[in-house]
C-alpha cells in the first residue's frame, strides 16, 4: 500500500516537468510580444529601445534555457514571479481569484455526486421503467446543454421571478466573500454557477453510475449475495455499489480537474472574477509568467485529483491495495 | 419420511431476442433428507436453471417460472413472500456456485462475506458471527482462520475459495445445499478434495445435496440418485448405480460412452455424443434427442416419450427396454 502511494507520488514530478516544458515552448511559439502590447496598445509611436528595456525588465532578454530553468526552479520553490502585465506577484493574482473558482468546482462536484450516485443507481435498478427513462433523459439533457446557455437561462429565470415577486430583480453579489464570513452572501454568488456546471457534471457521472451498476448487477457475486438471502439494501449498498463506484470515481476526478481550468465560459456568463477569466486575459496579453503559472496550477490540480482517484481506487479495491 | 424437496412439473422460461426459451420444460423430482441427488446434462440442458428456480433466483426479466410446484420442507416455495424467501435462501438452503473467483465479492473480506449471512439469518452480533466464522473455516479445512478471515478472495487459491463458498453455504445449518458445478473451475486434484469435503460435510451435518454436474464420475461416486436432463426435460431418473450400469435412455448411454475410463483398453476410441444440443426456441412435438439418436424411429418424431419405467428407475424413451438390453450386453 505505501509502496503504491509512493510510486504514485513520485510519478507527479516528471509529469509536472513535462508540462512545464510544453507550456514554456508553446507560449513562445505564439506570435506577438508582451512589450509590444504594453507599449503600443495606446496606438502611439514609441522608442524601439523601450522594447529592449522592457524585455530586460521582465527578463525576456535572457537565453531561453535560463528562462526555462528559472521558471521551473521558481515553481518548485513556490516563487512564481510577477505578472508581466500588471507587475503584481503572480501568486497574488491567482490567489485572489482561486477561491471562487475552487468553490464553484467543489460545490459542483458535491452536487454532481449527490445527484449522480443515487439517481444512477435507481436508474440501473429500475432499468427500462419510466424512472429509468426520466433519469436517462435528464442525463442526455445535461450532456447536450451547453453550460453557458443554461447559465444565461437560469440568470434570466431568477431575475424574472424575483422581479415578478418583489418588483425589483435580485442580483447576485459581485465581490467575493469567503463562506465562513458570510455564508448566505457567498452561496448566493456561487450556487447558480455551481448548479449550472454541476448539471452537466452530474449527467456524465450519472450515466457512468448507471452503466457500471448495470454491469455489476449481472456479476456472479451479486447472485451469491442474493442466494445468501441478504436483504436488497445490503446487496445494493454493500455488494454492488462498492464495485460500481470504481469507474464513477475516475469520471468525477477527471471532471473536477477539468472544471478548475474549464470554468472560462461560466465565469464570463455569471460575471465572476475567477481563474478561467484570468487565464483568457493572461493568454491575450502574452503574459508568459502568469500563463505559465496558471497552466502549472491546472496541471497540478489534474495530477493531484488523479492521485486522489488512484488512492480512492486502492481504498475501494483490495486487489489494487494488496497488489 | 416425507421428501425434503418436491419439484413437480416445473417450467422456467426465458424471453430472449431469438424467441421463448423453455429452459426447464416440465421436470419433476424429489430429494429426501440427507440424500445426495445429482442432476446431469450438457451445457444448456437446463440443469442450472432448474436448481436456481428452487431458490427463485432466476433473473426476471428475462426469466420466469411459469408453471409447477416446488415444495420444500412442506412449504410451497412459489407462495412465499420475498421476506420469507430470503429466510430460505442461505438459511434453509445453501448454494455453492461454479466459479468461486467471480462468485465471491472481490472488495469484501472473506470474514465479512461469511458473517453477513449469520447476521442476517441468525441475528448474531459481529463478535458471535466472527466466532462462528472461525469455526466454519475449521469445518471446511482451512487453517489459520483468523488470518484468512481478514483476507480478500484474490489472495486465496481456487480450491480455498471454493471451501469458503462451502463454508458460506453451511453457515446457517441448512437442510439442503445446491451445488452448481462446484468443481468445474478447479484443478483435477482440487476437484477430488472439494467433492470429498462436500461428501463428508453432508454426511456429518446430515444435509441433503443437489449436485449439478456434467461429470458422470462424480455421479457414480457421490450421488444416491441421478436425474439426467436433456433440452429442459428429465430423460432418465433413478438410483445412481442403476443408471450407471443399466442406462435406459440413449442419451445417458452416449454420455457414459463419452467419458474416458481407466478400466477400458487405452486403444479403445472414445465415443463423443455426436451433434449439437437442440435450439430450445425451436423444439417440435417429438423427442428432442431424436436428431442425435441412433435408435430413433418414426414414433419419436410424433410425440415426446413420457418419463416412465419400473420401480424408481425411469426413462423417457420409447425404446428404453431394448436400449437397456443392449447396454447390458455391451457392458
Amino acid at each position: 500500500m505505501y509502496q503504491y502511494i509512493a510510486k504514485r507520488v513520485l510519478l507527479v514530478f516528471p509529469t509536472l516537468i513535462g508540462a512545464a516544458a510544453l507550456v514554456f515552448i508553446l507560449m513562445r511559439l505564439i506570435p506577438g510580444d508582451i512589450c509590444l502590447v504594453r507599449l503600443g496598445s495606446g496606438g502611439g509611436s514609441f522608442d524601439p529601445h523601450a522594447i529592449d528595456l522592457c524585455h530586460a525588465e521582465i527578463g525576456l532578454d535572457r537565453p531561453l534555457i535560463v528562462q526555462f530553468l528559472s521558471f521551473v526552479w521558481g515553481f518548485f520553490s513556490f516563487d512564481f514571479g510577477v505578472s508581466m502585465w500588471s507587475g503584481k506577484p503572480v501568486s497574488l493574482e491567482i490567489l485572489t481569484r482561486l477561491p471562487i473558482s475552487l468553490e464553484i468546482a467543489l460545490l459542483a462536484t458535491v452536487i454532481a455526486i449527490l445527484i449522480a450516485v443515487p439517481l444512477g443507481t435507481i436508474s440501473a435498478l429500475k432499468q427500462n421503467t419510466w424512472i429509468d427513462v426520466v433519469v436517462r433523459t435528464l442525463a442526455i439533457g445535461g450532456i447536450a446543454t451547453p453550460s453557458f446557455w443554461l447559465g444565461i437561462i437560469s440568470i434570466m429565470f431568477v431575475l424574472d421571478i424575483t422581479n415578478a415577486i418583489s418588483g425589483t430583480p435580485w442580483m447576485p453579489p459581485i465581490d467575493y466573500v469567503p463562506i465562513w464570513r458570510d455564508p448566505i452572501r457567498n452561496l448566493s454568488m456561487a450556487f447558480l454557477p455551481a448548479i449550472t456546471v454541476g448539471y452537466r457534471y452530474a449527467a456524465v457521472s450519472m450515466r457512468m453510475t448507471r452503466s457500471a451498476m448495470l454491469e455489476v448487477l449481472r456479476e456472479d457475486y451479486i447472485r451469491t449475495a442474493r442466494a445468501k438471502g441478504l436483504i436488497e439494501k445490503i446487496v445494493i449498498n454493500r455488494h454492488a455499489l462498492k464495485n460500481a463506484l470504481l469507474p464513477v470515481v475516475t469520471v468525477i476526478g477527471i471532471e473536477f480537474a477539468f472544471l478548475i481550468g474549464g470554468l472560462v465560459v461560466t465565469e464570463q456568463v455569471f460575471n465572476l472574477n475567477g481563474i478561467g477569466r484570468l487565464f483568457v486575459q493572461a493568454v491575450q496579453n502574452q503574459d508568459y509568467t502568469l500563463t505559465q503559472a496558471l497552466v502549472m496550477l491546472t496541471v497540478a490540480i489534474f495530477v493531484f485529483s488523479n492521485l486522489i482517484v488512484d488512492l480512492m481506487y486502492a481504498w475501494l479495491d483490495p486487489r489494487i491495495r494488496f497488489a | 419420511m416425507p421428501p425434503l424437496l418436491v419439484v413437480n412439473d416445473l417450467h422456467t422460461e426465458f424471453r430472449t431476442g431469438a424467441g421463448l426459451v423453455r429452459a426447464v420444460d416440465g421436470i419433476s423430482y424429489t430429494v429426501d433428507p440427507g440424500e445426495t441427488v445429482a442432476i446431469v446434462g450438457e451445457s444448456g440442458s437446463g440443469k442450472s436453471v432448474s436448481a436456481l428456480s428452487v431458490l427463485r433466483l432466476i433473473p426476471d426479466p428475462p426469466g420466469r417460472i411459469t408453471q409447477g410446484e416446488i415444495r420444500f420442507a412442506g412449504r410451497d416455495i412459489m407462495q412465499l413472500t420475498d421476506a420469507e424467501m430470503r429466510e430460505v435462501r442461505g438459511g434453509d438452503i445453501g448454494m455453492v456456485f461454479q466459479e468461486p473467483m467471480t462468485s465471491l465479492n472481490p472488495v469484501l473480506t472473506i470474514g465479512r462475506q461469511i458473517t453477513e449471512t449469520l447476521e442476517q439469518h441468525r441475528g448474531m452480533d459481529r463478535a458471535a458471527a466472527h466466532r462462528r466464522a472461525v469455526e466454519l473455516l475449521g469445518l471446511v479445512g482451512i487453517a489459520d482462520a483468523e488470518r484468512r478471515l481478514k483476507q480478500y478472495p484474490h489472495q486465496l487459491s481456487g480450491g480455498m475459495r471454493q471451501r469458503i463458498m462451502i463454508a458460506m453455504a453451511v453457515a446457517c445449518d441448512p437442510k439442503l445445499i445446491i451445488a452448481d458445478e462446484p468443481t468445474t473451475a478447479l484443478d483435477v486434484t482440487i476437484q477430488a478434495q472439494i467433492l470429498e469435503l462436500m461428501k463428508e460435510l453432508t454426511r456429518r451435518l446430515n444435509v441433503a445435496l443437489i449436485i449439478i454436474t456434467h461429470n458422470l464420475g462424480v455421479v457414480a461416486r457421490y450421488a444416491n440418485r441421478v436425474n439426467v436432463m436433456y433440452a429442459g426435460r428429465l430423460v432418465e431418473s433413478g438410483p445412481a448405480a442403476e443408471v450407471y450400469h443399466n442406462p435406459r435412455h440413449p442419451y445417458t448411454m452416449a454420455l457414459l460412452r463419452s467419458v474416458p475410463r481407466l478400466d477400458r483398453p487405452r486403444q479403445e476410441r472414445l465415443d463423443p455424443v455426436e451433434g449439437q444440443p437442440p435450439d430450445l426456441t425451436r423444439l417440435d412435438a417429438g423427442c428432442a434427442f431424436r436428431p442425435r439418436c441412433r435408435f430413433a424411429v418414426d414414433v419419436c418424431a410424433m410425440k415426446r416419450p413420457p418419463l416412465e419405467g419400473t420401480g424408481n428407475h425411469l426413462a423417457a424413451c420409447f425404446r428404453s427396454h431394448e436400449i437397456e438390453r443392449e447396454a447390458g450386453a455391451a457392458a
